[in-house]
């Protein structure tokens, strides 16, 4: 178990962000933050590196404690049947064919124990647990006596889970006093409120800050990418539900009319990822032809990296096919690019069709409108702006906090509809 | 009833925060939709004319609440939508209006219509509801023109609380705003007139934000240069 972390010396981080955002929003955050002062909150999840919700959580405790919650970070860890039970859990959970064998339960649980042994002081004595996605679920089942507030936030898509995961997940799910989807079409019937809160990005990562144009070059440079030939990009990991072999049809489809064009794939593993190896593996042998795709294994921590390619590609793919709410369609809006992103999950509500980008649901049609997008070019700046305007009306991490704090409070107050403070 | 201000008292600048709840229920046609209308927590029906504001929409929708958008987007049936896109959720005195007003429009639409529309599974009506949490800022305005100071300022969830949410509570659905400056007698009469000429219905609370200080700046900037001459 890594060390818990902990920071609070981040007196001057909100500040930053009001030159982003304005400062009546952070104002409001302190504001709405100031009864919560030294609430003991624990976050678990099962990475501190690699896929969204470290991301989050990244920013997210370091932000909870400047605003003078006590919040903590920790995780879950397991062997490798853990880890292969809960990318089952995973798949199942987004509605892809799974079995789970009995044996994988079984590591689950017993994870899941050993963890909840090791965090017992710390859980018993705090305020709130936020315990994200299916990996630490079970954790509360070794709380029976628990006078403290659990709650599960599900970062997947669960509209149409495989019945043997979901059962199976639901017995513990339905103990928590509430849970948290991404949308309202991702989320489950259970017995406690179901708060609908979208994820967010950090405007000051390293993922998302400015960056000047000669390191963004850099990168290009340094993967053999022409910097005058245009380039499409496609971040994620090599997931089967991010189609990235429907990417490389379309952008076979559209090279004929945009010479030149190059595409780049560029995803990492997370440590809770054993089928990544695999998809990776076929998306090579499908780019092995051709010099102009780029395929890239990118370590977890290639935060610059990322964010060099997204502002120095010309449009941002995201032609997933299953997707939980879309990230790196929110990265590549912030950075001004227009999005052709799949027509699913959270893609919907970032992608307005002729505004922020396009709405796709084959190979075909994201080659059209690749082939549109290239032959105006107004219409990829127009887009762009508005894009990055969007983000950050909605999807920046200071709304993030704000509706976690507002969660807090219901959480606290009951099910009213209007909580009506001092 | 709960009201912030009263005649000769200074006003009490608040501030709101609204979060989303799944109610679980759905609706894939204009049936379903009725039933549930029928039935659903008001602070859902509030949500669903109100919630836009205060959540990710893109600025520029066709239509400002969302059951005309989901009538126009998933079940392709523009004249209802338009029909349902002109309700003005700042008329009605209380949210039961609301409801009966858009229950009949839907009932009245149904007895005309020959076949029901369906939309497709994952384009179901998702009921939501709101829970708001209200705080104070400890900011008090004792004159109007302490107000025209902050209000460039005033969070977007404070502009939401006093001149949307307050139609809600106070009797005469005016606004916090006009409310409180209705207590000041003859000299704010026309920046209370300038402020009840803001449609609340069709821009975002940061346009809205704009839009008072606007009226505040012109009235009562006017009125001190008057006093000047």
């Amino acid at each position: 178990m890594n060390k818990a972390i902990k920071v609070n010396d981040l007196s001057k981080t909100l500040s930053e962000y009001s030159e982003i955002v304005g400062s009546d929003v952070v104002g409001h955050l302190f504001q709405l933050a100031s009864p919560l002062k030294g609430m003991r909150v624990v976050h678990i999840n099962s990475t501190r590196m690699g896929g969204g919700v470290a991301e989050i959580l990244y920013k997210m405790v370091p932000l909870m404690n400047d605003l003078g919650l006590d919040a903590r970070w920790e995780i879950i860890t397991g062997g490798p049947e853990f880890y292969e039970c809960t990318k089952a859990f995973h798949n199942g959970i987004q509605g892809n064919q799974v079995v789970v064998p009995e044996i994988l339960f079984k590591a689950y649980e017993a994870a899941n124990a050993e963890t909840a042994e090791t965090l017992r002081p710390l859980l018993k004595d705090t305020d709130l647990v936020i315990v994200h996605d299916p990996q630490p679920a079970a954790l509360i089942r070794h709380f029976p006596e628990r006078r403290n507030k659990w709650v599960w936030r599900c970062h997947i898509d669960a509209s149409h889970p495989v019945r043997q995961v979901w059962k199976y997940l639901q017995g513990y799910v339905e103990h928590y006093d509430a849970s948290i989807f991404s949308l309202s079409s991702f989320a489950r019937r259970l017995p406690h409120p179901v708060y609908l809160i979208a994820p967010s990005i950090d405007p000051l990562h390293e993922k998302n800050v400015d960056l000047d144009e000669t390191e963004s070059l850099a990168a290009r440079e340094k993967f053999g990418i022409d910097p005058d030939r245009p380039m499409l990009l496609q971040v994620s990991r090599y997931d089967r539900f991010k189609d990235p072999l429907g990417v490389i049809a379309a952008y076979r489809l559209a090279k004929r009319f945009v010479p030149g064009v190059q595409l780049v794939l560029a995803g990492g593993g997370a440590s809770d990822d054993p089928e990544g190896a695999v998809v990776l593996n076929e998306v090579r042998a499908a780019a092995a032809e051709d010099p102009d795709i780029h395929v890239l294994l990118l370590p977890a921590d290639a935060h610059r990296t990322i964010n060099a390619l997204q502002r120095t590609s010309d449009i941002i793919i995201q032609k997933s096919i299953r997707e939980g709410f879309g990230l790196t369609v929110t990265e590549g809006m912030w950075k001004q690019k227009p999005i052709i992103g799949g027509d699913t999950g959270g893609i919907r509500i970032q992608v307005t069709n002729h505004h922020t980008g396009f709405l796709v649901n084959t190979p075909e049609g994201a080659a059209l409108r690749i082939r549109y997008l290239f032959q105006n070019r107004e219409k990829m700046k127009e887009m762009g702006v508005k894009a990055k305007a969007f983000v950050r009306e909605n999807f920046l991490v200071t709304r993030h906090l704000r509706e976690y704090l507002t969660l807090m409070f219901g959480i606290l107050h009951g099910q009213e509809d209007r909580i009506v403070l001092g | 009833m709960e009201t912030t201000e009263h005649q000769g008292e200074p006003f009490a600048i608040k501030d709101c925060a609204l979060i989303a709840i799944a109610t679980g229920e759905k609706a894939q046609n204009l049936r379903e939709l009725r039933e549930i209308l029928r039935r659903i927590d008001p602070a859902s029906v509030y949500y669903h004319f109100w919630g836009g504001l205060l959540r990710p929409r893109f600025d520029d929708p066709e239509y400002h609440n969302d059951f005309a958008i989901w009538v126009y987007r998933d079940l392709h049936d523009k004249p209802l939508a338009e029909q349902l896109a002109v309700l003005d959720p700042a008329s009605y005195e209380t949210i039961e209006d609301l409801r009966s007003e858009t229950i009949d429009i839907v009932e009245d639409h149904l007895y005309r219509k020959e076949t029901p529309t369906w939309a497709p599974r994952d384009r179901q009506f998702e009921f939501i509801r709101s829970q708001i949490v209200v705080f104070n800022t400890n900011l008090l305005v004792e004159v109007p023109e302490d107000l025209m100071n902050i209000l460039p300022d005033l969070s977007v969830g404070s502009i939401f609380f006093h001149f949307i949410d307050g139609r809600r509570r106070n009797e005469n659905g005016m606004d916090d705003f006009s409310f409180w400056l209705s207590s000041k007698g003859s000299r704010c009469r026309s920046l209370c007139q300038c402020i009840a000429q803001i449609d609340p219905y069709f821009s975002s609370l940061a346009d809205l934000r704009g839009a008072l200080a606007r009226c505040f700046e012109k009235h009562l900037r006017d009125e001190q240069g008057h006093q000047g001459e």
